[in-house]
């Protein structure tokens, strides 16, 4: 059995994990094919806005050891990009002209920046996207102690880029068109707090604004003022990125489109990852939910059908951990019903519940146990089974029925 | 972990703070000290039981964790505190609230450098044998490897 990955990241090694778990490596060898554009060991992506803030070496970046592929029975292809899928023939194209067989193949291909078309962006000299350890390198390259940075987003990748580079240049302001911060992530209240918290380290907002054009090293923004800068980043989203899948003729709708079992409508050809979108449960709602949790979780779901064993993703819901210079988010769900709210200066709770369901959490500085809410929202756990009122106060185990919590705990024996 | 059995003294809570320090004596090691152990006991009315990770056979917080820096090794969760970052991930999906962020001052190996915490059965300090399991007076937490 050949198997075949495009993609070298999360959900990628969530795949090999999962053949691997299922299959054991056999000594016929080394039958995982991996293909990736990035030149690199498996590396943490979320890591590149660390590395610059000079919190992680390249070396503690890497996503799994160096004898991962070794160990795994997996080949790393020199870098380079495949262009184009041919699923009945069961072949993958790569630039340059080569092509290659599979048995199964995962399209694990993550997500790209989206760069707004916005007029006079070709003038910019010291452009920039944040997604890649390439994308980091060249911005510290042209970083200095004068440099004025200016991001355009105040999303998670945004405000992580400020975070990362804010000690080491003279400025950093952040444009965008929500009137407040991590607007996909926050409520107004928990955005609000975030936001005090970076501006007293320093970060400059413009909220409720975006920029026209560009002149060079000029922004001309909608509320006719301008910014001088020396970087731009450019972090105004991510899109999946599908196009083998959907110029293969398999069905895209805004992400790749899967099934519980992670197989695309090509038959033999799965995906996982930020690639993809899957089904919110929290929600109800199909969204692309481009999280690392998922995408290993994914990946690995792929993984163990693509070698022949059985395995479902069923429990996907977006959930974020952020922090900033030591101020904590820690989110998840979906954020509509009635409300728990508990808040003081430094530390929010709101809990959003309904149709005896907790729908979404989201906390600031209150870390502790947040995975009992995570999975009541995950698990659709009914509420009228719990102690809601004391959950709502304390979250912990204390609040399932005995019965719940000696399935967990252990029990008699 | 028996519930029936647990008598609510939180022992079992001193012991796993002690046995983080590397320390010989117990008094002087927790005296005047923050303690945050690994398990802890939740008290609800009669009823007493302790939290700790319950090294689970599909780990969330592994799968989830956003560096690699949790991994399974024989059966056991174990933290590479070199790779962690303390993004707290695994404090949001850990679904018995068995990860806490390491609180500073506490009673953590002195330079450990640690961000967050979870039991690792005392592999990780010089007991090398699960301490709130040894010390229960009443053998409510025991440790069973159930496949
Ligand atoms: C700055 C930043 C911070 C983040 N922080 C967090 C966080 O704190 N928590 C969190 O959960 N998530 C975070 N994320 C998101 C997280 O990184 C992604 O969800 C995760 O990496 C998705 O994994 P993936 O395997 O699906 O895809 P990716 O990591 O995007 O990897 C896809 C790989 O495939 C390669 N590829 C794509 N197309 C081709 C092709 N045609 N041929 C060959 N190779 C190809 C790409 O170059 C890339 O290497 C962050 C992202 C960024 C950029």
């Amino acid at each position: 059995m050949r198997y075949m990955i495009i993609g070298n990241s999360a959900a990628a090694v969530g795949a090999v994990e999962g053949i691997r778990r299922t299959n054991v490596r056999t000594d016929s060898g080394r039958e995982i094919l991996l293909i990736s554009d990035e030149p690199r060991h498996t590396y943490s992506r979320p890591l590149i806005s660390y590395w610059l803030q000079g919190k992680v070496t390249e070396e503690k970046m890497r996503y799994r050891g160096l004898d991962f592929y070794d160990k795994n029975g997996c080949i790393l292809l020199p870098p380079k990009k495949a262009v184009r899928l041919d699923a009945d023939r069961k072949k993958v194209f790569l630039a340059g002209g080569r092509e290659l067989d599979y048995d199964r193949l995962l399209i694990a291909t993550g997500s790209s920046a989206l760069v707004p078309p916005i007029p006079g962006l070709e003038t910019v000299e010291h452009a920039f996207t944040f997604m890649s350890m390439d994308d980091a390198v060249a911005l510290r390259k042209i970083l200095t102690a004068e440099t004025r940075a200016l991001i355009v987003g105040a999303g998670l990748i945004g405000l992580k880029c400020a975070e990362g580079i804010r000690e080491s240049v003279r400025s950093v302001q952040v444009v965008d068109l929500a009137p407040q911060i991590l607007s996909s992530v926050l409520d107004e209240t928990s955005a609000k707090m975030m936001q005090d918290h970076l501006e007293k380290k320093g970060i400059l907002f413009d909220l409720s604004n975006s920029v026209d054009r560009f002149d060079q090293n000029r922004a001309f923004l909608r509320d006719k003022t301008q910014i001088e800068f020396d970087a731009l980043v450019l972090a105004a989203g991510v899109k999946p990125s599908a196009d083998l899948v959907k110029n293969a003729g398999g069905r895209v709708g805004r992400g790749i489109v899967v099934n519980d079992k992670m197989e695309t409508s090509l038959p033999g050809v799965y995906a996982a990852g930020d690639c993809t979108e899957s089904l919110d449960v929290s929600s109800g709602e199909i969204k692309v939910m481009a999280l690392l949790p998922n995408a290993y979780m994914q990946g690995e779901c792929a993984g163990v059908n693509m070698a022949g064993g059985t395995a479902s993703f069923t429990q996907a819901v977006p959930m974020n951990a952020i922090g900033f210079f030591g101020m904590h988010a820690l989110t998840a769900g979906v954020y509509t019903g009635e409300t728990y709210v508990d808040q003081d200066q430094e530390h929010y709770k709101k809990l959003f519940y309904g149709g005896n369901h907790l729908n979404g959490v989201i906390l600031i500085n209150r870390e502790e146990k947040a995975g009992v809410y995570t999975s009541l929202i995950r698990e659709r756990t009914p509420l009228d089974t719990l102690d809601f009122d004391l959950l709502c106060r304390q979250p912990g185990l204390a609040a399932f029925a005995q019965t719940g919590r000696d399935a967990i705990l252990g029990g008699v024996l | 972990m028996d519930e029936k059995w647990c008598l609510g003294c939180h022992l079992c809570e001193y012991y796993c703070a002690f046995a983080q320090t590397n320390e010989k004596d117990m008094a002087r090691a927790l005296k005047d000290r923050k303690i945050a152990p690994r398990i802890q006991v939740e008290d609800s009315g009669n009823v007493h039981f302790a939290v700790s990770c319950r090294h689970c056979k599909e780990p969330l917080c592994v799968k989830a964790c956003i560096t690699g820096a949790l991994s399974v090794e024989d059966s056991v969760i174990r933290i590479d505190p070199d790779r962690c970052v303390g993004c707290y991930t695994c404090v949001l999906i850990c679904p018995y609230g068995a990860i806490a962020p390491a609180i500073a001052g506490a009673t953590a190996p002195e330079g450990g450098g640690l961000v967050v915490q979870k039991c690792e059965l005392c592999l990780q300090n010089k007991m090398g044998t699960p301490q709130c399991v040894q010390n229960c007076p009443n053998a409510a937490i025991v440790y069973e490897d159930r496949g």
